[in-house]
């Protein structure tokens, strides 16, 4: 596999490094989108290197942290109904209203870890008599392969397949946090994987409309260094652009298959986020034509809600960037991976989760 | 019916009557023929001179098939290197089969094999045993039990007791090969690669470096589940010391490496079978790493770490960039992300 060393390079890190020591002035609040880029930040230990004025907000781009607790429920609700329900392997560990995926299938459910939905599509031939559920959450990263197990059912004339939607999409996300009233974030890194599907034609209207610089920015050590100092270098110039520093992956069309396939199943629509709440056109849902690989739809489960049980965790604060895991009261006390509270705490990618696993502050 | 005529395994087989008797005459001890099974008694009598160390493991692994070995193997492998790790020279094992009906034949004579295969090399008999059928559905094709007691080396002191601050940790291979290599056969995850189970037997290894190096030997230990980081993190919280580590020396293999940034997987946790560390005097540590090179078990021996009184009960890990991060231990199973 190409680019595992290159981009782990400590002199090409240190150069950018002195780099943003010398052009940075004043304070800069960057939020970084994506879990996987707050991930590795926590994980290569950068944000112990940036300069003191360069602090970094850690965004909403976590899937499992943002998918309701509705969804979840939804799918315990199917898994005791005797549905296979197949999902991601981040998902099965976070909590419902009442326990999570992992605790319904130590219950009797049968739930299956999948890395690809493609895999579920397999189940469902394999398993004629039963029905067979697909977890489809995620951003725009996983909808193709997502919208695209919906197609293979299709071909293979499949009637006992279908997919729990829960799809969001980064944009939305951004002017949502861009509007809330505490947000102080003067840049962002776009998630550089969300534009390697979509492009990144979406994103100038948002840096001109609130004046804001946008990098699409990559996951490794180095990537997150420089796209942080392109940042800083727009700001201290007072500059509000959208630049690319992913360029070795992220075109700025995007992947037209992709975006072709997810056209053709999904279609804009709100969507809930757990934490934030419902923003519009800010996710997806499934086209007409492909209603009947709906499990909304086909097991009745649209106005499905379980009355709520008020908790203690600030996940929404949190993934809008206005608090930190430590801000929290229950943080590695009440709240812990083994023991989790909200849903940032779960998967690794979640701000709770990295903090807990990585920092060097006392816990 | 013969035993040569049946092609799976049924409920008979594990009744004690005749097709019991059947299938351990012309399977079990014609594979194991020693004289201590031979006796067909309820248990065996043996003579061992000094201290024991005895361990014991069960294996339920799925797939029972892997690239690099199968549940047989694994089975003797996981308790020698237990008895091995107590510093000791393991010597006779029990084994003890749960079979779910319908497991066949074919198979279970190849785990058998197996069995045999990875006692010789690691110089143990199998001295007792036991077969039990539990019906379809009861089980998941074949668990298997084995009890292993060893000599304890004279030359050894083996206690975390022992372990001072600047001691190094010497590993004696890459890590995170049985994970990843167990992973890729598993159903939702399958991926083509070349990666191949490590599991093996270590007790030569540490045996031969207890011969040499004695006492300044102050401990070994198999991360096995849980992987590298989560054993260390484990003696770090026992002995209130801190451990430091480097990132850039932690031998992994890339290929191993290119699929766990797929899965997004931390190669830390993932689980071993044929790796194991040992905690030395800073004094050796050169020349253990260099005597496990010269063996065929510990060809890519490094020195990964040093024991420190600097921020205690903490696993501290320096990035290839020159950051730092605590390693934390391993809560739940470790799941693939997402994107």
């Amino acid at each position: 596999m190409k680019y595992l060393s290159e981009y782990r390079n400590l002199e090409a890190t240190k150069f950018y490094l002195s780099k943003l020591e010398e052009i940075v002035t004043q304070p800069w609040q960057i939020m970084e989108i994506c879990g996987g880029q707050t991930h590795s930040l926590v994980k290569n230990g950068i944000l112990e290197l940036l300069p003191k004025q360069v602090q970094m907000i850690h965004g909403p781009g976590c899937p499992v942290c943002v998918t309701p607790l509705n969804q979840i429920d939804k799918a315990i609700a199917l898994l005791k109904k005797g549905v296979i329900v197949c999902s991601f392997g981040d998902m099965i560990r976070v909590p419902g209203t009442h326990k999570s995926l992992l605790q319904a299938k130590a219950d009797g459910g049968d739930l299956r870890v999948l890395y690809s939905p493609l895999e579920a599509v397999k189940i469902a031939k394999e398993n004629p008599t039963k029905e067979v559920v697909f977890f489809a959450i995620g951003f725009e990263t996983t909808a193709p392969a997502n919208a695209l197990s919906v197609l293979h059912a299709e071909k293979e004339r499949l009637n006992n397949f279908s997919i729990l939607v829960s799809h969001v999409l980064v944009p939305p996300a951004m002017e949502a946090i861009l509007d809330d009233e505490f947000c102080s974030i003067n840049a962002f890194l776009a998630a550089g994987h969300v534009c390697a599907i979509m492009g990144y034609y979406e994103y100038p209207p948002i840096a001109k409309k609130h004046n804001i610089p946008i990098i699409i920015t990559g996951f490794e050590p180095l990537d997150l260094v420089q796209g942080i100092y392109m940042a800083v270098l727009q700001l201290e110039n007072n500059k509000a652009e959208v630049e690319n520093q992913y360029s070795r992956v992220v075109k700025k069309e995007g992947n037209k298959t992709a975006i072709d396939i997810i056209n053709k199943v999904f279609k804009v629509a709100p969507r809930e986020w757990r934490g934030i709440g419902l923003i519009p056109d800010s996710g997806y849902a499934i086209q007409e034509e492909y209603l009947k690989y709906d499990a909304d739809s086909k097991f009745n489960l649209h106005g499905f809600k379980l009355e709520e049980i008020p908790n203690t965790c600030i996940a929404g604060d949190i993934l809008k960037g206005i608090k930190k895991p430590f801000d929290c009261k229950d943080f590695g006390k009440s709240c812990k991976p083994a023991t989790p509270i909200g849903a940032p705490m779960v998967s690794s990618e979640g701000a709770c989760a990295a903090y807990y696993h990585f920092t060097n502050t006392s816990i | 019916m013969s035993i040569s005529k049946e092609s799976i395994i049924n409920l008979g087989h594990g009744s004690g009557g005749e097709l019991t008797r059947e299938l351990l005459d012309t399977i079990i001890f014609k594979t194991f023929n020693n004289p201590y099974l031979n006796q067909k008694h309820d248990g065996s009598i043996v003579k061992i001179e000094g201290e024991i160390a005895m361990s014991t493991d069960s294996f339920v692994i799925n797939p029972i098939f892997f690239k690099g070995g199968n549940i047989g193997a694994l089975a003797v492998h996981g308790t020698v290197n237990d008895v091995a790790m107590c510093g000791a020279i393991p010597k006779y094992l029990s084994l003890s089969f749960i079979i779910e009906e319908g497991l066949p034949m074919s198979e279970f004579k190849t785990i058998v094999a197996a069995i045999k295969d990875a006692a010789d090399q690691s110089g143990v008999q199998i001295i007792t045993g036991d077969t039990k059928v539990v019906e379809r559905g009861k089980g998941d094709k074949i668990f298997i039990n084995t009890t292993g007691i060893g000599q304890v080396h004279k030359k050894a002191n083996i206690s975390t007791a022992n372990i001072k601050p600047g001691d190094c940790i010497i590993v004696n291979g890459q890590i995170a090969q049985h994970g990843i290599a167990i992973m890729s056969e598993r159903e939702g995850l399958e991926f083509e690669s070349d990666i191949v189970s490590d599991s093996t037997n270590l007790n030569h290894l540490t045996i031969g470096l207890l011969d040499k190096f004695g006492d300044k030997i102050k401990l070994f230990r198999d991360p096995t589940r849980g992987g590298l980081g989560t054993v260390l993190c484990e003696i770090s919280t026992e002995i209130n010391l801190g451990v430091f580590m480097k990132e850039t020396d932690l031998p992994l293999d890339k290929q191993v490496a290119a699929v766990c940034e797929m899965l997004g997987l931390d190669p830390l946790y993932v689980a071993n079978e044929g790796v194991f560390l040992a905690v030395v005097d800073p004094s050796i540590a050169t020349e253990v790493a260099t005597f496990m090179q010269q063996h065929p078990k510990g060809k890519n021996a490094t020195n990964v770490g040093v024991f420190t009184t600097e921020h205690p009960q903490k696993v501290v890990m320096e990035s290839s960039i020159g950051g730092k991060r605590i390693v934390s231990p391993l809560v739940g199973e470790q799941l693939p992300r997402i994107c």
